[in-house]
C-alpha cells in the first residue's frame, strides 16, 4: 500500500518562525513544500517572551524572508534595555544597551499569535505556488519509516505522507525529535520554564509611564531577591497596546524549591518597583507558559537523522545566557540553513546529504558557537562546582566582596554587557541570585514604591480564560505516587498545592489503614508546556490538531 | 464529474431568530429565511466529491425570488460553482410532487445532466423527506433524463468517476443501528443523513478544499453573475401541473400539539424582598454540599 502514500518533496512540521523560515526558503528554491501546523491557527500554540532579533552576522533574518513583517506583524522596536538588580527595597539598574545592540540589526517586541498567523499566510502563498501549501489543525504524531529508514511523517488527521526532506520545527516538545531519539526529557537542569502575562495598557499610557517617545519601546529585566532564591529572573517588554511581563526560571531550581510559577510571576507583578508602571491598574489579557531549552546544554550538535532535520526549539536552539535571551532569530537562521542545505545537497545530486550539510552550516555560520559557547563548556565544571559556588558565595557576601563591588562599580555594568563573559555565566545561584542581590545592596538606591500595588488574578481565573476542548487526555501519569510525580503539582504553571482546579492535584488516600500520598491528573486545563514530562513520570503527547490550548496573544 | 445539490429555504428556527404569534403559529414575515440546515450537509458531500475528483457543484432551489439569498448562503458557507433558482408565481404553494415535477424539468433544462444529485435528509419546515425520492421517480417519467438509482440515509460517500460507480454507507436505524455498504452505477440520487461528515485524509485534498473555500467566498459576493433564474415558461411547464394546481396533496387540517402541563410549581420572588430571599436560601441550604 506504500505506493499510495502521498508524497511531497519537503514536509515542514510546525509553523512558528523556524518552520516559516524553512518553508519560505524552500519555496524560493522551488521545492514543493507542505507545512503542517497543529494549532487552529499558526501562533495559537506558541508563546515567547517575546523579543525577536535580527542579527547583523546572521545568514538569514526574518525580514530577509518576510520583508513586510516589521510593518505588519510585530509590535514595536525595542531600543532601551535595562536590568534591575533588586535586594529588599533597594535597586541598582544597569543599562544593557551594549549587549542589546551587539550584533543587532534590529529587535522588535512581538506577540506570537499575531506574528505567526501573519507569517503563515505568507508561507501558504509561497508554498502553494510550489504545489504544496500550509494546513492548520493537523498534528504530526511521528515518523513514517520503511526498513528502519525515516521516509515521512504520520498524522492524526491525515494518512501518512512521504517526503524527501522533513523539517521538524515542532517546538520545544518536538514529537519528531523524540521519535528520532534526538531529544529526551530526562534532566530538569536542561530546561527553563517561562510564565507570562500579557497586560492591557493604552498606547498613550505606555508612552507616558515608560517615558517613551514615538515608536521605540523598552525592555526591563529583573533579578535579585524577589523570587525566593529560585534561579532565574523577570522581564517586561512594551508592546503596542499591552505589556508582556514574565518570569523565567531554571526548571531544576523551580522543582527543587517546590516553587509555584504563578506565584513567582505574581511576586514580580506586585513588586514595588513595578508600581511606577502599573500604578494599581491591572487587566490581564492572557496567562501563558512555555518550556525553554537551555541551548548551552541541549542544542543538538548534530540535529538531523536521515531525511529529518531539526530546527529551532526542537533542536534546543534557544540561547539564554544571563540577559541574552534569543530564540526566534536562531530558529529563523536554522530554518534558512536547513532549506539551503537541502538545495545544496540536491544540486550535488544527493539529497540525503542535507542533514550533514545543515550541521556543517550551523557550525560555519557561527550558530552553534552562540548556542553552545566553547567558553561555557570549558569553564562549566569548575564554575558550577559546589566548592567554587561556596567560596564565591562567601566572598561575594563578605565585606571584602562589597568593597570589590564598590571599587568595580561601572565595571560590573560593563561585565553585564560583555557577550564574551555572558557566554560562560555559570548556572549557579551566584550569577542569578547572589551577585544581583549584592549589587543592589552595595550600589542600590531605595525603591520608591507608589504604594498602589496591583492584585493579580487568581489561578482559577487565569485558567478560566484558557478554557478549550482538549479532546482525549494526551498525558498519562505513569507513576501517580507523590514521590515520583509530586513535583508536577507545584511546577505545573496551571496547578498548585491545595488548588483543586488545575492539571495536577495531590491527594491523600486511605487504603487498608495506610495513608498514601498520590497525584491525580486532569488534562483539561493543560497549556501543553511539557513541564510535567520533565519533572514527573508521564507519557506525554500533544493533543490532536485543533484541540487543546489556544492562545490569542502568545 | 458534475454534481447538483437541491435545497430549500426554511424559516430560521434558531432561538432568537424565529418568531411565533400568540397561538403558536410561525410568523413567516418576522422570521428570516435561511438555507435548510440538512441541505448544507448535502452541499458538504458534493464539495467533498469535487475536492476528490474535480468537476462542478451546482445548487438548485425552487421558491420566491428571496431564495436568491438562500443560494448565496449555500455558496458562501459551503461551496457552489453555479446557482439555479426556479421561481414563478405559478410554481407557488406546490406540494412535494409538484415540486419534484418542477425540479426535474429544471434538471432536464441544465446544459449538462448531473452525474450525481444530492439532497438533504428533510426540510426543517415540511419534514416530509419526500421531495428527493419523488424527484428520482419523476426522472423515470422524463424522456430527456436518465433513470437514477436512489440511496437514502447516506453517511459516507465515495465516487469512482472513471468507473462510473458510487459506493456509499447507509445508516440503517433499528433496534440496533447498522451501517450498510452499497454500490451503484452513476447517475445516481443520494439523500444524505445528517450524521454525514466530510472526510479529508489527504493533504492535497485539504489544500484544494482551502483553495475552493477561498475562491467561493469571493464568488459569493457577486453570486448573481453565477445565478440562472427560470420561470415556468423558460421550462415549458403547464401551470396546471405545477404549483398549487399540480399538487395532489390535500392538507385537511393542522392541529397544534398542546404543551404539556408544567410539573414544577414556581413561586416568583422579588430580589428586594429580604424575607422571601432568606426563605429561598433556606430551601437551597440542604443542597449546598453538592448533593
Amino acid at each position: 500500500m506504500t505506493d499510495e502514500h502521498e508524497h511531497y518533496e519537503a514536509v515542514v512540521v510546525g509553523a512558528g518562525p523556524g518552520g516559516a523560515a524553512a518553508a519560505a526558503a524552500l519555496a524560493r528554491q522551488g521545492v514543493e513544500t507542505l507545512v503542517l501546523e497543529r494549532g487552529v491557527d499558526a501562533g495559537s500554540k506558541n508563546v515567547s517572551g517575546g523579543l525577536i532579533y535580527a542579527e547583523e552576522s546572521a545568514p538569514y533574518t526574518i525580514d530577509d524572508l518576510f520583508p513586510a513583517i516589521r510593518e505588519e506583524a510585530t509590535e514595536r522596536p525595542i531600543d532601551e534595555y535595562l536590568i534591575h538588580n533588586i535586594a529588599g527595597d533597594k535597586v541598582k539598574t544597569f543599562d544593557l544597551d551594549r549587549i542589546h545592540h551587539h550584533d543587532t540589526d534590529w529587535c522588535d517586541a512581538v506577540l506570537r499569535r499575531r506574528m505567526d498567523s501573519w507569517l503563515a499566510e505568507r508561507v501558504h502563498e509561497l508554498t502553494r505556488e510550489t504545489g504544496g501549501g500550509l494546513l492548520t489543525e493537523v498534528r504530526v504524531n511521528g515518523l513514517l519509516r520503511e526498513d528502519g529508514e525515516i521516509v515521512g511523517v504520520t498524522c492524526d488527521e491525515l494518512d501518512p505522507i512521504k517526503a524527501d526532506l522533513i523539517v521538524a520545527a515542532d517546538g520545544v516538545n518536538s514529537e519528531l525529535a523524540r521519535d528520532a531519539g534526538l531529544m529526551n526529557w530526562d534532566e530538569p537542569e536542561d530546561w527553563f520554564q517561562g510564565v507570562k502575562a500579557v497586560v492591557e495598557m493604552e498606547p498613550e499610557v505606555i508612552d507616558e509611564r515608560f517615558g517613551l517617545d514615538g515608536e521605540p519601546g523598552a525592555a526591563h529585566l529583573f533579578s535579585g531577591d524577589l523570587f525566593e532564591g529560585v534561579r532565574g529572573g523577570g522581564f517586561l517588554y512594551t508592546n503596542t497596546d499591552s505589556l508582556s511581563i514574565g518570569t523565567v526560571f531554571h526548571l531544576d531550581s523551580l522543582a527543587a524549591e517546590r516553587a509555584e510559577p504563578h506565584e513567582l510571576l505574581n511576586a514580580l507583578l506586585t513588586h514595588p518597583l513595578l508600581d511606577q508602571w502599573l500604578q494599581g491598574e491591572y487587566e490581564e489579557r492572557e496567562y501563558s507558559a512555555k518550556l525553554v531549552p537551555d541551548s548551552k546544554k541541549v542544542a543538538h550538535p548534530s540535529p538531523h537523522r536521515g531525511r529529518l532535520l531539526l530546527v529551532g526549539d526542537a533542536a534546543g536552539q534557544m540561547q539564554a545566557q544571563g540577559p541574552i535571551i534569543k530564540g526566534m532569530n536562531h530558529a529563523v537562521t536554522a530554518g534558512g540553513l536547513a532549506a539551503e542545505a537541502y538545495a545544496d545537497a540536491k544540486t550535488r545530486g544527493d539529497p540525503t546529504k542535507a542533514g550533514e550539510l545543515y550541521e556543517r552550516k550551523l557550525n560555519s555560520e557561527g550558530v552553534m558557537d552562540q548556542l553552545r559557547p566553547t567558553r561555557y563548556r570549558a569553564t562549566r565544571s569548575i564554575a558550577e562546582s559546589d566548592v567554587v559556588t561556596g567560596v564565591g558565595s562567601t566572598l561575594i557576601n563578605s565585606p571584602v566582596g562589597a568593597l570589590g563591588m564598590k571599587a568595580l562599580g561601572g565595571a560590573a555594568e560593563r561585565a553585564f554587557n560583555s557577550p564574551f563573559l555572558l557566554g560562560m555565566v555559570p548556572d549557579s545561584s551566584i550569577s542569578y541570585v547572589e551577585i544581583p542581590i549584592r549589587i543592589a545592596e552595595v550600589l542600590g538606591e531605595p525603591i520608591e514604591g507608589e504604594g498602589d500595588t496591583i492584585e493579580p488574578p487568581k489561578l482559577a481565573d487565569r485558567i478560566g480564560d484558557l478554557t478549550y476542548d482538549v479532546g482525549d487526555p494526551h498525558i498519562e501519569l505513569l507513576d501517580d505516587s507523590y514521590a515520583a510525580s509530586g513535583t508536577a503539582v507545584t511546577a505545573c504553571p496551571v496547578s498548585a498545592e491545595g488548588f483543586g482546579g488545575g492539571c495536577y492535584r495531590d491527594e491523600r488516600v486511605q487504603t487498608n489503614g495506610e495513608e498514601k500520598h498520590l497525584v491525580s491528573l486532569d488534562t483539561q486545563p493543560c497549556i501543553e508546556c511539557g513541564t510535567c514530562a520533565v519533572v514527573a513520570d508521564t507519557d506525554w503527547d500533544h493533543p490532536s490538531g485543533g484541540k487543546g490550548v489556544e492562545y490569542k496573544q502568545g | 464529474m458534475n454534481t447538483l445539490v437541491l435545497t430549500k429555504g426554511v424559516p430560521d428556527f434558531r432561538e432568537g431568530k424565529v418568531s411565533f404569534d400568540e397561538d403558536g403559529h410561525l410568523e413567516r414575515g418576522k422570521t428570516p429565511t435561511v438555507m435548510n440546515p440538512n441541505d448544507k450537509v448535502a452541499l458538504q458531500a458534493a464539495l467533498q466529491e469535487k475536492v476528490r475528483h474535480g468537476g462542478t457543484v451546482s445548487l438548485m432551489s425552487m421558491g420566491p425570488p428571496g431564495y436568491k439569498e438562500v443560494l448565496q448562503e449555500g455558496m458562501r458557507d459551503v461551496y457552489a460553482d453555479d446557482l439555479y433558482l426556479l421561481s414563478d408565481r405559478e410554481m407557488a404553494a406546490a406540494d412535494t410532487w409538484a415540486t419534484a415535477m418542477t425540479v426535474t424539468t429544471g434538471i432536464a433544462n441544465m446544459e449538462e445532466t448531473p452525474d450525481l444529485i444530492v439532497a438533504g435528509f428533510k426540510t426543517a419546515d415540511g419534514e416530509t423527506g419526500h421531495t428527493g425520492p419523488q424527484t428520482t421517480w419523476c426522472h423515470h417519467m422524463n424522456d430527456d433524463l436518465p433513470d437514477r438509482s436512489l440511496l437514502t440515509h447516506v453517511v459516507a460517500l465515495d465516487v469512482d468517476p472513471e468507473e462510473g460507480r458510487l459506493r456509499a454507507k447507509r445508516l440503517v436505524s433499528g433496534d440496533v443501528d447498522e451501517i450498510e455498504t452499497v454500490e451503484t452505477d452513476l447517475p445516481a440520487f443520494v439523500v444524505m443523513d445528517p450524521e454525514f461528515e466530510p472526510s479529508y485524509r489527504k493533504a492535497d485534498h485539504r489544500l484544494r478544499y482551502k483553495d475552493l473555500r477561498e475562491e467561493t467566498k469571493a464568488r459569493a459576493e457577486t453570486f448573481e453573475d453565477h445565478l440562472t433564474v427560470w420561470n415556468h415558461e423558460d421550462l415549458n411547464l403547464d401551470p396546471d401541473f405545477i404549483g398549487l394546481d399540480g399538487s395532489p396533496t390535500i392538507v385537511a387540517g393542522v392541529d397544534p400539539i398542546p404543551k404539556g402541563p408544567a410539573e414544577r410549581e414556581a413561586t416568583p420572588v422579588s430580589p428586594d424582598d429580604e424575607e422571601a430571599m432568606n426563605e429561598v436560601l433556606g430551601e437551597f441550604t440542604p443542597f449546598a454540599g453538592g448533593d
